[in-house]
């Protein structure tokens, strides 16, 4: 650790200004911040101090989505022994899967994050942290079979119009990571959707459905059993299947209070209302499916804990959460069964909802306003 | 103004030059003020359209502006939008009878966003904006910058949409066959409308960030 410092102190004026590398000043701070608790506190006016910030924010985030992660990595191979009729160990397959999650990890973090630093030299800030988190939940939102220049064109169009056009880590109208995933949805739908991506290198003569997948074509009695999707032996994209990770996430974001859990109930409250008013309307198959089920199946679970919270492109308002996520769990819901050409109404859900949350903000803050001088009047009043 | 030089401009005095130049960069109707938005969007899924269509908006504004600089002294302020709309949709009919003469299937493609010229903002802004109030010859020039400012940016979303959507370009193929074979696929992305909408915005990120005096104050 001394041994650490003492390194990084000694390249440290080579990076301030009028050293020999003046530019990429931002590049140094971002290493050094990430090592070690940065030594600099604020030095006037009345603040706030307290031992989280951004980094460690970001971190918990990313253990939280290990357990989603780890379960992803196995299922991949899983999926994909179980689709040849072969039965393996764990470590086989667990080795399958990380040899086809690892490489989209590593081509997200480092398109993400080269674009990040470049901006953050050009624009002469600091690099945020933020991409921490959205690098790793883009691979968990891709099919397993995505090809790779995919995953990087996605990152790319999602770090550059979905964050550093508003101003970079904080500014973002939609989430970054489901930004990635809209694009490559409606640019390339032939390996976003359908059943044959599902499973990695898939033999021919299985069905590669999702349960959606099966439910849109109105095979109710070909979903897996409740245990199976809560558990996630099923097949999807790489992180969502397993509801079970992801409650240990969210059991983390809620412990720690880094996830709101207003929204987490929320959405799930809407999308059990949503389904439970299918089921009194009941026209046909998919809207006779219990309520429940739509909370196990597809990225209903994911997107509740790991994109709705999104602290940057959620409601702020206390209230505002819970109409956020209400009307995300109503939506999503909504689109599955109603909507042909989107199996999975969770992303585009939350993109909508993205877009209406300061709307929804000014509203809670407005009639916060006119009850306060309601009150001030009347007080005056009497 | 000096009676002597007002005689006898030049056809391509700097001023003139500048009203046929300023449109396409610092004045762009599309990328500054933000006119004619809607059929950038629609018909720029592919170069050809693109490309026909730029050149029917040049030809357009350019002599509606003249027609409406000739008639300028006798239009009554009043009724000056219907005189304006009556030679514009005048324009727009020879314009689309041309083109339904000549290239027939392109004429398809557009469909009704020939008619649609009509309610460009482009034009009636300029008619409003400086043929009511200039001379014949500077409305021309006017007039066609503003045509060419529009049909530029048409052209570049046009040809990358064009390239990367279909991977093509004016109708044939630009992507080699073997980059299909090892994995390249086309981007159905680019043929919906939302990213001729990010390809206007990129566009304006660049020029703004390339002229300072495009920055606003916020």
């Amino acid at each position: 650790m001394k041994l650490l410092r003492d390194f990084l102190d000694k390249q440290k004026p080579h990076f301030v200004k009028g050293g020999r590398f003046e530019k990429l000043h931002s590049t140094f701070d971002a290493f050094e911040t990430f090592l070690f608790v940065p030594n600099k506190v604020t030095s006037s006016g009345a603040h706030i101090r307290d031992a989280i910030d951004m980094k460690r924010t970001m971190i918990i985030v990313v253990v939280a989505l290990l357990p989603a992660l780890i379960f992803g990595i196995w299922n991949v191979g899983y999926q994909h022994y179980l689709s040849q009729g072969l039965a393996y160990d764990f470590w086989p397959m667990f080795g399958f899967g990380l040899m086809k999650v690892l490489p989209i990890i590593i081509v997200s973090y480092v398109v993400g994050l080269g674009i990040e630093f470049a901006f953050a030299q050009v624009r002469h800030h600091e690099v945020n942290e933020g991409f921490l988190v959205s690098g790793m939940l883009i691979p968990l939102v891709m099919p397993p079979d995505v090809p790779l220049w995919m995953v990087a064109i996605a990152t790319a169009f999602a770090v550059i119009i979905g964050k550093e056009v508003f101003g970079g880590t904080g500014m973002n109208i939609l989430n970054p990571a489901l930004t990635a995933r809209a694009f490559l949805f409606f640019a390339y739908p032939s390996e976003m959707s359908g059943d044959l991506v599902w499973i990695a290198e898939k033999a021919d003569a299985y069905s590669g459905a999702t349960p959606l997948g099966h439910l849109l074509v109105g095979e109710v009695d070909k979903i897996p059993s409740d245990w199976a999707m809560f558990l996630g032996t099923i097949p999807g994209s790489i992180g969502e299947t397993s509801t079970l990770a992801i409650l240990l996430g969210a059991i983390i974001l809620i412990a720690t209070g880094v996830g709101s859990a207003r929204i987490m109930f929320s959405v799930v409250a809407g999308g059990l209302v949503m389904g439970w008013l299918f089921n009194l309307w009941g026209a046909n198959d998919y809207m006779n499916i219990p309520a429940y089920q739509h909370l196990i199946m597809g990225g209903f679970a994911f997107g509740t804990v790991f994109m709705a919270t999104d602290p940057v492109s959620a409601s702020q308002t206390g209230i505002g959460k819970y109409y956020y996520g209400f009307l995300i769990g109503m939506i999503a819901v909504l689109i599955r069964v109603f909507n042909p050409a989107y199996p999975e109404g969770m992303m585009l859900a939350i993109l909508l909802m993205n877009v209406f949350a300061p709307l929804i903000d000014h509203y809670v803050i407005q009639s916060n306003i006119k009850k306060r001088l309601k009150r001030a009047k009347v007080a005056v009043k009497a | 103004m000096s009676t002597a030089k007002q005689e006898k401009e030049p056809l391509f005095s700097p001023k003139n030059k500048k009203l046929l130049t300023s449109p396409i960069n610092l004045n762009n109707p599309i990328t500054v003020q933000v006119l004619g938005i809607c059929s950038a969007l629609a018909v720029t899924a592919k170069l050809k359209p693109a490309f026909v269509m730029a050149v029917s908006v040049v030809v357009v504004t350019a002599l509606a502006n003249v027609i409406i600089s000739m008639l300028r002294n006798g239009i009554p302020p009043r009724i000056r939008i219907i005189v304006q709309l009556v030679v514009i949709a005048a324009l727009v009919i020879l314009v689309d009878q041309v083109l339904k003469a000549f290239v027939y299937d392109v004429s398809k493609q557009l469909s009704v966003f020939v008619g649609l010229i009509i309610t460009n903002c482009i034009i009636m802004g300029r008619l409003e904006a400086f043929a009511m109030g200039n001379k014949v010859w500077p409305s021309l020039l006017d007039g066609i910058g503003n045509g060419l400012g529009y049909g530029l940016i048409l052209l570049i979303v046009g040809f990358v949409r064009e390239l990367f959507g279909s991977g093509t370009l004016w109708g044939y193929n630009v992507i080699p066959a073997g980059a299909f074979e090892i994995g390249y696929m086309n981007n159905g992305f680019m043929i919906l409308p939302p990213m001729a909408l990010i390809i206007v915005g990129i566009i304006i990120w660049i020029q703004r960030s390339k002229n300072p005096e495009l920055f606003e104050e916020n």
